[in-house]
């Protein structure tokens, strides 16, 4: 874009009289584009990550919706079969059943649900806790940004599964108390890289010019702080997610996870590794679908650190 | 010269800065601003100069007081500006705005060029609506050079000089009295220079603006300035109108800026005297005693060492702090 026409003080709008002016005037009058939209536009053109999002989603609308078109339900046992047994469109077993003659998709679908929403609900208690911590360690400065990053530094020195067993004993095995622990070990990564971020913009010009025109400190966090961490932490969130599903599934695994006859993915392929020898239907099932949603996760995650990069600006 | 508009008295910004210790750490000050003193008359532009890390820039903040001052008196229009708490800052700072010498940084990416401009707006008048308020960023836009259909676009689709006059015009809208420029011309390209330092003088005279225009660029300083003060070491060598100061510089460190400032004539630039200083600037964390310019001026003697030079008078509006100014 040349500097000439706005060098004469005021737009050409009122010289220009040729026929082609308004026309020349509406072609101008775009409306300027965001680094967000930017951005989506990047990750649009990265066919990885836009697969692997068309991919999730449909994989979670699977999942939630999935189970009322599915003639058995997750927890019913068939008592014609009760072992498990190959597929059959007649009993409406599409998957077959596991080894106490539960259907395999009803209880895929499922474990799906479970996984997908530990993963959101646990990556959001480690988003709040970790953006509030670390914009306030970085913003304050000083005594405050010690004590709490000295907190943090603790808390990674805890062993995770020592202190998720020990939570799990002390309140009980409560599906959600899951969600709240995994989070509360998540959060430690994310008030690093939040604090981290938050330093950097604290002393860039454009605070120092907020301040200058009248801003105060609520305002300034929350008008340019915010906007300009989100992108780093979207980038995180979406890498956070399947690792926190992961930690559900390792926990399930171990038997710390989610009770019976509720399931997860990480629980059915913990079922299925006993009997992968006999029927390894009920191990390599779940386990295709846990790996795609990590991989996707993963892929965009990825696409979106590489849309959101402020360098490629 | 009525009534007293901006007065700054002995200013002293001082920055602890930690030189050693294990756990409990050793702190030294780093004395960036040591004592300025100056006035500065409605409508006046007072050009500060002086080499890359001389206390410029933390002199402006800290009249604007976006750095705290550790001692000393900033007064704007008979306030103590030191004195006053986060509200009453807040409120004074209405009239004393700022234009950053990094365009784009001084911009916030994620917010248009409308609402950059319009943030004054909706901290000092959040009356207005909507409506008003983009009539009056329009306006501005269009006051400081810019497409006001532009309003809707990002930073980084404007290009240096442009982001400059966004700044400019952030700036402006509140119709403040001082503007304190810092270095705002130093990342452009020398013709945008000439256009955003015109654009600005044109801005002083329509709106009445006093300025405090910081530079390291005599030339600029020469064509804005009504008043020059030279600083070196966060201490004021020399405070002169501007005639007074070009013509006729009294401090060593003065006339070797000047002369350094190359003639556009490859004879004259041969044979000129030029004021050769030695050696880099000391660390302001341990200035040396006495003057602060001592180490590297050609005149230096041992009164120098011992007794720190006043700014004394030298003549019709020049002051000046050196032992030897007469010789």
């Amino acid at each position: 874009m040349s500097d000439a026409p706005m060098n004469e003080g005021r737009p050409p709008r009122a010289n220009l009289s040729v026929p082609h002016a308004d026309a020349l005037d509406k072609a101008a009058d775009v409306e300027g584009r965001s680094l967000w939209q930017d951005a989506f536009r990047r990750l649009q053109a990265n066919r990885a990550a836009m697969i692997s999002a068309i991919v999730l989603i449909v994989m979670a609308f699977v999942c939630f919706v999935g189970p009322v078109l599915v003639p058995w339900s997750y927890e019913e046992i068939d008592w014609d079969i009760l072992e498990a047994a190959p597929p059959n469109f007649d009993t409406g077993h599409y998957l077959g059943t596991d080894s106490l003659g539960r259907d395999l998709l009803a209880r895929i679908l499922q474990g799906g649900q479970v996984s997908f929403l530990v993963g959101i609900l646990a990556t959001s208690v480690a988003l709040v806790i970790g953006v509030t911590v670390g914009a306030t360690a970085g913003f304050m400065g000083g005594r405050v940004d010690q004590v709490l990053m000295r907190f943090v530094d603790v808390m990674y020195a805890v062993p995770l599964m020592f202190f998720i067993i020990i939570l799990m004993v002390v309140f009980g095995r409560n599906f959600y108390l899951m969600f709240l622990a995994i989070g509360f070990v998540e959060w430690l990564t994310m008030s690093r890289i939040v604090r981290g971020q938050t330093l950097t913009l604290k002393n860039k010009e454009f605070i120092e010019a907020a301040r200058a025109s009248g801003g105060s400190t609520i305002s300034i966090i929350a008008r340019h702080i915010i906007p300009n961490v989100l992108g780093v932490v979207i980038v995180y969130v979406t890498l956070t997610i399947p690792q926190v599903i992961l930690l559900e599934s390792f926990l399930s695994f171990l038997g710390l996870g989610v009770q019976p006859p509720m399931t997860s993915w990480g629980a059915l392929i913990a079922e299925g590794a006993q009997e992968m020898e006999i029927t390894p239907r009920t191990l390599v099932l779940p386990a295709v679908c846990l790996s795609t949603t990590l991989f996707c996760f993963n892929f965009l995650g990825d696409g979106l650190r590489d849309a959101l990069d402020p360098k490629d600006r | 010269m009525s009534d007293p508009f901006l007065q700054v008295r002995d200013l002293k910004v001082h920055f602890p800065v930690r030189t050693g210790g294990l756990f409990v750490g050793q702190y030294s000050p780093l004395k960036a601003v040591d004592g300025v003193t100056f006035d500065l008359n409605p409508g006046e532009t007072l050009g500060v100069v002086g080499e890359s890390g001389c206390g410029k820039s933390t002199l402006g903040r800290a009249v604007l007081q976006l750095v705290g001052a550790t001692d000393g008196v900033v007064s704007w229009l008979g306030t103590d500006l030191t004195s006053l708490n986060k509200k009453e800052l807040i409120a004074a700072r209405e009239n004393l705005q700022i234009v950053f010498q990094d365009p784009l940084a001084s911009l916030d990416p994620r917010m248009t060029a409308g609402d950059i401009i319009a943030e004054p707006l909706r901290n000092y008048r959040p009356t207005l609506t909507k409506a008003d308020r983009r009539k009056m960023v329009e306006d501005m836009m269009e006051r400081v050079g810019l497409l006001p259909r532009m309003i809707n676009r990002y930073p980084h689709e404007f290009s240096g000089g442009q982001c400059q006059r966004i700044g400019i015009a952030r700036a402006m809208i509140l119709r403040p009295r001082l503007v304190i420029c810092d270095e705002p011309v130093s990342a452009l390209d020398v013709s945008i220079q000439a256009q955003v330092v015109n654009l600005l003088m044109d801005l002083q005279r329509d709106f009445g603006l006093a300025l405090l225009f910081i530079s390291h660029d005599l030339a600029i300083v020469r064509h804005i300035s009504h008043r020059v003060l030279v600083l070196y070491l966060g201490k004021v060598m020399e405070l002169a109108d501007k005639a007074a100061l070009y013509a006729t510089p009294r401090h060593p460190y003065t006339q070797a800026l000047l002369s350094a400032v190359p003639i556009p004539d490859p004879t004259k630039e041969r044979n000129k005297d030029r004021v050769l200083l030695t050696g880099d600037l000391p660390s302001p964390l341990d200035p040396p005693s006495g003057c602060v310019f001592r180490t590297r001026c050609p005149r230096a003697s041992s009164v120098c060492a011992e007794t720190t030079p006043m700014l004394e008078s030298a003549g019709e509006g020049q002051a000046v702090a050196c032992h030897h100014w007469r010789d």
